[in-house]
């Protein structure tokens, strides 16, 4: 017994070492170029210019930040990138809130108040998932030139709304599935409509799949490049399509601290989702996994 | 008039036939319960009383007024479901009064009525927890408060007993049929457990594969089964069927014969009462015979006018505290008989069973019709 007791504890600690300095490893990896882009945006230009990417700031400052904010010129105009950062969070706002709304809408129906042809309805929307963006440009563009919305943020929300309803809806319909269908009936029987039901009822024990649908849209959208370059230009386009105008311009010095510092704004609001919604995403699952 | 009709009741599925021409009906205050097999319809036919089924064909008429396409809520019905269906999010409070918050009822009103229902279902201190921090009898009760609380023309249960385990079933059992003794509600209830049936119903209507086998009181329907489908699902132990022949000389006392595997055939007396028509001689039929009119010479009953005596080898014995029941085989099947706790009887020895033919009742075996 005394004899092996060592030799049992030491694997499990050597398999605890290999786990950990794999992670690390990983972790490392993965986090390389964000160092660098963090670092890189603190240093002045001349300091980069030195050649050394990993270093840390010798005399950190926040000059970079301010400019990329304010003064940067993207474009033609010189005011920073503020305005398509707003560009951007007024697109993204509307557009996770309607497909997200209506992707619960759309569960609810597809599994609480079938009607025939639910299956074709619910395929069609779950085709709509793989169609590769590209092939929907040039029909998507007739239409909103048909609305009066080509060029326009309202325009891009519309597009993210009509590209986001599919995995709304394939989300909520896959989470209102195992919902109960007994408590649909017992509240029809108390007198609830059909919203009351799915307000008073669904709603509320939906946070989980709400949280998960929120993240991914949010996601999706505030990343989206290709339909912000297609569908609003100029003063209407989005960070992505402002970011890539700065960095890619290709006159003047490359202010890589600058262009650091806005990539590092465009990244800020999916890792903030990431960090805020991630928690009671994780506190949704915990609560439906007690409750069994 | 009755107080719930069902006439000629129909459900189709696809090309599927849930529910063929259902009638029933139930008085003000009665006890009805559907009982049957899984499959058999019970649940599919309690839906569309709730309206949450369409009906195919026929009517449901409650105090008069058809109610077919009227909406669930619209029927002033309350429905226990087997799950309880109860609102995870909301308190037991809110559970209870929801339907009366969706009635647009005043909250003083709502408060007071949802405080005398768990008066009466004695769940005060629960109102403030939500159903997941309930046990399982705590959900019932909840449950039955949501149902009770609206004070309906027609209460529905949906099984609502086969959640729980054995013991607090037989508890809430006993309070349901308190509860109808107080209140004189109208149940529609559903069940597969016959003993359920047995207990609580003034009525039972027992379904196989979607018609009605028997409708009756549960005396009725224990002591004369119709049919032999309804004589072997209720009851426990089920009742014993054995095939017999009516006996060729039987012209001034009428009698049947058993054959037996390896020994002489049983010859037992019909009671002059119990003679139909169809027993011609050599007629073959089936007796049925309960285990308790199976019993040993010490609990026979006296009072009854036909008992026969009848040698047998004992197979198995299973005291059950109260009695004992005895396996044993005539006529190529077990027979169970019901004897008194203390009974003697061992595996493998012979033992004199007092077969009482009073309670003995008899099926075609070509229809499975009880003969009369």
């Amino acid at each position: 017994m005394a004899a092996d007791l060592p030799a049992g504890a030491r694997s499990p600690i050597a398999a605890r070492i290999v786990i950990y300095g794999l992670l690390l490893i990983f972790a490392v990896f993965y986090l390389l170029p964000f160092f660098v882009m963090l670092v890189t945006s603190f240093k002045t230009l001349d300091e980069i210019q030195d050649g050394n990417m990993l270093a840390l700031p010798k005399n950190p400052t926040i000059a970079p930040w301010l400019a990329a904010w304010g003064t940067t010129c993207v474009g033609l105009t010189c005011q920073g990138i503020k305005g398509f950062f707003a560009n951007s969070i007024l697109m993204v706002v509307p557009a996770v809130i309607i497909s997200t709304m209506l992707g619960a809408v759309n569960g609810y129906v597809l599994t609480k108040w079938r009607f025939p042809g639910h299956r074709l309805v619910f395929g069609m929307m779950l085709f709509a998932c793989f169609i590769p963006f590209q092939s929907v440009l040039i029909p998507m563009a007739l239409v909103l030139g048909t609305l009066g919305l080509a060029g326009t943020t309202a325009g891009l929300v519309l597009v993210h709304v009509v590209y986001g309803i599919g995995f709304s809806t394939l989300f909520f319909r896959n989470y209102y599935d195992a919902f109960p269908t007994e408590l649909v009936r017992a509240a029809q029987i108390d007198g609830a409509s059909f919203f009351q039901i799915f307000r008073r009822i669904l709603l509320p024990s939906s946070g989980p799949i709400i949280v998960v649908t929120v993240i991914f849209q949010f996601t999706n959208i505030w990343n989206d490049f290709l339909f912000g370059a297609s569908f609003a230009s100029g003063d209407a386009a989005p960070m992505t399509v402002a970011l890539n105008n700065l960095v890619s311009s290709s006159t003047g010095v490359k202010e890589y601290n600058v262009h650091m510092a806005a990539a590092m704004f465009a990244a800020l609001p999916t890792l903030i989702v990431y960090v805020v919604a991630g928690q009671y995403l994780v506190r949704g699952l915990m609560a439906g996994a007690v409750k069994g | 008039m009755a107080f719930l009709e069902i006439e000629g009741l129909s459900k189709r599925y696809g090309g599927l036939d849930v529910l063929k021409s259902i009638d029933v009906d139930l008085e003000k205050g009665g006890f009805l319960v559907l009982v049957g097999p899984s499959g058999c319809g019970k649940s599919t036919l309690l839906n569309m009383i709730a309206g949450l089924d369409a009906v195919t064909s026929g009517a449901i008429r409650i105090d008069g007024k058809l109610v077919n396409d009227l909406h669930p809520s619209k029927r002033d019905i309350a429905m226990v479901f087997q799950s309880y269906a109860l609102y995870p999010n909301m308190t037991v409070a809110e559970n209870i009064g929801f339907a009366l918050e969706m009635r647009g009822m005043p909250k003083a009103e709502r408060e007071a009525a949802v405080a005398e229902a768990a008066r009466m279902l004695q769940i005060e201190h629960l109102l403030k927890r939500r159903p997941g921090q309930l046990s399982g009898g705590q959900r019932q009760r909840v449950a039955m408060g949501r149902a009770l609380v609206r004070n309906p023309r027609l209460f529905l249960f949906d099984e609502p007993l086969s959640n729980l385990d054995a013991k607090l079933r037989v508890d809430m059992r006993t309070e349901i049929k308190r509860l109808h003794h107080r209140t004189g509600a109208t149940i529609v209830y559903v069940t597969h457990d016959q003993i359920e049936a047995m207990t609580l119903a003034t009525k039972i209507a027992v379904l196989k594969d979607g018609v009605i086998q028997q409708v009756g009181t549960p005396s009725e329907i224990y002591n004369r089964p119709a049919n032999l489908f309804v004589a072997d699902f209720m009851g426990s132990p089920a009742m014993n069927l054995l095939e017999a022949e009516v006996a060729a000389d039987g012209a001034n006392a009428p009698r049947m014969t058993l054959r037996r595997n390896g020994a002489a055939p049983i010859t037992l007396r019909v009671p002059e009462t119990k003679v139909t028509p169809a027993m011609t001689p050599g007629a073959k039929i089936i007796l049925g015979i309960r285990p308790e009119a199976i019993t040993d010479e010490g609990s026979a009953d006296r009072s009854a006018g036909t008992l026969d005596t009848v040698n047998v080898l004992v197979d198995v014995v299973e005291p059950a505290g109260a009695d004992t029941l005895v396996v044993t085989n005539i006529a190529g099947k077990e027979v169970i008989a019901r004897l008194r706790a203390d009974a003697e009887a061992r595996p493998g020895e012979m033992l004199q069973l007092v077969f009482n033919l009073d309670k003995a009742v008899y099926f075609d075996p070509e229809t499975g019709i009880r003969l009369q």
